[in-house]
């Protein structure tokens, strides 16, 4: 720690520093195990939650099955679930409500929650303000393993004799709260419980320390407005989960308190079980307010990195600046700050009051503004580009295309009226899996594609690549473009078979093509992770700056040095996205770059 | 013996992958490529697939609406549903509209601007005009479907008027009961603590206006033309009310009485003969045969559609929209809960 010590001593420093780092000996522990360094950090993160991804894609592929041949026996269920829970290979009820429950839960928290922020602000908010590391490498060190700590425990849920949470991933209480009301409100709620416990501490850890790292860590002449918007995105979305998260913390401790000590926060005149309980006065309510306090945010914690992950990507790849940077930084004020007061359309059917329901709508449909502003920027930043189409920028004009085709989907739900006959139908599924679900995860992997070289300092292969770009994204529309039409059908979600109601045995054609599409998309998924872990030992070496880029990450060497920059920090000259500006040799220049006389910073503000 | 097979399985796919790895390795090593830089060859085939994709895209979306319109519900069954989907088709129109302009344009650029060797893109940092004409006009376009779709919500949830039919609709796991408020058109009084086996719903016999409330399970009648007001009370956990055919939802939460109302202005006999209904029960029986189950008339239903346990899916209650008068002929013929003989 002493030579990490003289790292941050900028300007004191000669080629000695460098030679340093070589002798530092670490042991395996603190290097690979509870390392405090953001960039093993981040890939810690990244390996995790791509495993999560894959275990909770694998739970899809089950249900989906069942959905498109229900009743049918398929031995590799048997295989996979054992007697209890497929006997006969058949999926059993409330095994297929713990897959939908846990596969939504580990999708967003684990994934695309602590799994894509925990990797990409790890990694590149040192990188790119120009920090030695994270402000408190501890509480980082600790942010990974409450994440870790936290996925393990809510796959616990399928090991214990009750089997795992199935009240859904928003887990509403009466539900939830009563162990009478089905085995997985047992022991496998609160194993559920304590996972999102852990995970909150996690979520908060890293919050705080992302963002004092962000406004106190920044190099000389990073000013707020030369940030890459990968750091805006994640600046914003660490503040709204500091300010969200401790509120899913309290409504999941009053539904603690509400499942073991007898309170009734949520509970009130209710008879199961053959008895009426003691608990009156509560109301479930108030769950959902708490919750989508959190849960509304939540996927703008979501998809607000991948949208930052995308906007540095398309402007790199398109060799064009970003349009309209500060337009952009706007729209991700104004999403971040509007996700808070968008809550209740959510409950627009729940009984709430229908003017409440009326101030909700305003205020979810002014959301659709900045949305609009940020997909026709990333549209003209295309304009006369000259695009390099890496997978990174395969997978980011994908997000582009899911974005808008999502997000216009929710212009109708947003709408109480017309949410009304399609609430909690697949419509609602299969929105938010393309606005959210698709969107952040190609997000996610346009930044594994595209920060690879300085994750693992080596290349992923790029026919793969393709090849994985186009199975997923035809899958993922193939997938939930015709899902949507289930919900019009009146298809109300988290059925386990439709085969109950006449009405919708017509519909088999449809889930069939889904499942058909899931398993093309399951396929592709494969060939990643192949490509990725094959990469990260085998693949060709990276160069220092592979992809031409202006920002600070490609000005350290290709290795893993502690503190960053073997000599001293960088210096900051401009704003990132200076490409094929008119008058420069070169189609990129570095934010190092000191501005040549009478030349204006930033894009001609 | 099949487990030993997949575990056989799993190595032997080990195995090939190690050995693809190797090929894979030597091969690329042969031809000296860099698996990882974009050459111009790369981006025109890139460009070309992005612009067919936009092609194959619109025809699978063409496609999805030929083949699976006509699986959609049919023409609303009640009043405020018509205005409903008549406004729903509108939005749809406007993000379709969107939606088609945008993906051509993002495909489009994709396909036209894709990298060559000697070209260099156009420094466009920003533009306050387009900018400005990009603020506005969803702002107008939203302005429109905002007071549009809160108008029909302001009429849709206006309180019932008084001489609407007072229905209670009890939801437990799993099934429906429904209640008639019975000649005085007021429910009697009920309490949880009062549920037995017998009295399922907890009815408080020392009301006087529950004295003529009847309770029916598995199908319920309303008449056509006349206003229903639902009353809604889950037993345990929340479910939601929810009529697709009549386009209404409302959940039932425990511990409070919620409240939904619309007009039928269909009934089920003359839903059963529109052109639609027929063509739509044809396809259906014809599944049915091949599952080799019976056939089936067109009913309506009520659904729950808030997750509440494991047979979540399959809590059943018939609809049957008829006559004013064969309404009360029905409703003539059930007793009232506290006299049964």
């Amino acid at each position: 720690m002493e030579n990490h010590g003289q790292h941050t001593q900028a300007g004191h420093h000669d080629q000695h520093g460098h030679e340093d780092d070589h002798h530092h000996e670490e042991s395996f522990v603190s290097k690979y195990i509870f390392s405090m360094d953001h960039k093993m950090i981040s890939r810690q993160f990244l390996i995790t939650a791509v495993l999560m991804a894959f275990i909770a894609m694998m739970m899809s592929l089950m249900f989906r099955m069942q959905l498109a041949w229900p009743g049918e026996k398929f031995w590799i269920l048997n295989f996979i679930l054992g007697d209890k829970w497929a006997p006969d290979g058949i999926l059993d009820p409330g095994m297929y409500m713990q897959l939908v429950t846990i596969h939504g839960t580990i999708m967003v928290f684990m994934v695309l929650t602590g799994g894509l922020s925990g990797t990409f602000s790890n990694l590149l908010i040192p990188y790119q303000i120009g920090a030695r590391d994270m402000a408190s490498g501890f509480l980082n060190m600790l942010s990974y393993w409450f994440f870790f700590l936290s996925s393990i425990v809510m796959l616990m849920g399928f090991m214990v004799e009750t089997g795992a949470a199935s009240g859904g991933w928003t887990v509403y209480p009466p539900l939830s709260a009563l162990p009478q009301a089905m085995e997985g409100s047992r022991m496998g709620m609160t194993l559920w419980l304590v996972s999102m416990t852990f995970f909150i501490v996690s979520a908060l850890l890293g919050g705080l320390n992302y963002i004092v790292t962000i406004i106190n860590l920044r190099t000389k002449g990073m000013s707020m407005t030369r940030l890459p918007l990968t750091i805006w995105a994640f600046f914003v979305t660490a503040i709204l989960g500091v300010l969200s998260f401790p509120v899913l913390f309290s409504a999941a401790l009053l539904l603690i308190f509400d499942r073991s000590f007898g309170t009734s926060f949520y509970l009130s005149d209710i008879y199961i079980g053959g008895q009426a309980l003691e608990q009156t006065g509560g109301s479930p309510i108030l769950y959902e307010h708490l919750f989508w306090f959190l849960g509304h945010p939540e996927v703008y914690i979501i998809i607000l990195p991948a949208l930052g992950l995308t906007s540095e990507i398309i402007s790199v790849n398109a060799r064009k600046p970003i349009f309209g940077y500060r337009a952009m930084i706007g729209s991700i004020m104004a999403i971040g700050f509007l996700s808070f007061i968008v809550w209740g359309h959510h409950m627009f059917i729940t009984g709430m009051n229908p003017f409440l329901g009326s101030v909700f709508v305003f205020t979810t449909l002014l959301i659709a503004i900045p949305s609009a502003v940020k997909a026709f920027n990333y549209i003209t930043t295309l304009w006369k580009g000259n695009i390099r189409f890496t997978p990174a920028m395969l997978f980011a004009i994908g997000l582009v295309s899911t974005f808008i085709s999502g997000g216009l989907t929710g212009i109708i739900l947003a709408d109480s009226a017309l949410d009304i006959p399609i609430h909690d139908t697949y419509f609602v599924v299969a929105h938010f899996h393309i606005v959210m679900g698709v969107s952040a995860i190609l997000g996610m992997l346009a930044g594994v594609y595209h920060w690879f070289p300085k994750l693992f300092l080596r290349h992923m292969n790029k026919k793969l690549g393709y090849v994985h770009f186009w199975g997923t994204f035809i899958s993922a529309y193939g997938v939930f473009f015709p899902m949507h039409f289930l919900g019009l059908a009146g298809l109300p979600r988290r059925y386990y078979s439709n085969t109950a109601f006449p009405m919708f045995d017509d519909l088999v054609d449809i889930n069939i093509l889904m499942t058909g599409f899931a398993i093309l998309g399951a396929v592709a998924q494969i060939i990643f992770l192949f490509n990725f872990f094959y990469s990260i030992f085998r693949g060709p070496k990276s160069e220092v700056n592979p992809w031409n880029s202006n920002t600070l990450e490609w000005t350290t060497p290709m290795e893993n040095t502690h503190g960053n920059w073997p000599g001293a920090l960088p210096v900051v000259h401009r704003w990132p996205y200076d490409y094929s500006k008119p008058g420069k040799e070169q189609d990129f220049v570095m934010q190092t770059v000191p501005l040549a006389e009478g030349e204006v910073d930033g894009g001609g503000h | 013996m099949i487990e030993f097979l997949v575990y056989v399985a799993i190595i032997l796919t080990v195995f090939a992958i190690g050995y693809l790895v190797r090929v894979f390795e030597l091969s690329s090593s042969l031809k000296g490529s860099k698996p990882h830089e974009i050459t111009e060859k790369d981006n025109k085939t890139m460009g070309k697939i992005m612009l067919t994709f936009l092609v194959v895209f619109f025809l699978f979306v063409i496609w999805n609406l030929v083949k699976f319109v006509p699986k959609m519900l049919p023409e609303s069954a009640s009043e405020h549903g018509v205005g409903l989907d008549w406004l729903f088709n509108f939005n749809m129109a406007i993000l379709f509209f969107v939606f088609t302009i945008t993906h051509i344009i993002l495909f489009y650029f994709s396909f036209k601007y894709y990298g060559r060797k000697d070209n260099v893109a156009t420094y466009f940092p920003h533009s306050n005009k387009l900018e400005m004409i990009w603020t506005t006009i969803p702002a107008i376009v939203l302005a429109i479907i905002i007071i549009f779709g809160l108008k029909a919500w302001n009429k849709i949830t206006a309180p019932a008027s008084d001489d609407a039919i007072v229905i209670q609709l009890y939801g437990k796991q799993f099934d429906w009961t429904a209640r008639y408020a019975g000649k005085d058109n007021q429910l009697g009084a009920s309490n949880y603590k009062l549920i037995t086996d017998e009295n399922a719903l907890g009815m408080d016999a020392t009301d006087n206006k529950g004295a003529d409330d009847i309770v029916v399970r598995n199908e319920f009648h309303i008449p056509l033309g006349k206003e229903i007001e639902f009353k809604l009370n889950a037993r345990e956990v929340i479910h939601s009310a929810y009529f697709p055919h009549f386009r209404a939802q409302m959940n039932l939460v425990p511990g409070m009485t919620t409240m939904l109302h619309f007009t039928p202005t269909i009934t089920t006999a003359d839903m059963r003969k529109k052109p639609y209904v027929v063509e739509q029960m044809r396809a259906i029986n014809a599944r049915r045969a091949e599952r080799g189950d019976k056939p089936e008339e067109f009913n309506y239903v009520l659904l729950c559609n808030k997750i509440c346990g494991n047979s979540h899916y399959n809590m059943q209650m018939t609809i049957v929209v008829e006559s004013v008068e064969d309404y009360n002929k029905w409703l003539a013929s059930k007793k009232p809960y506290f006299n049964k003989e």
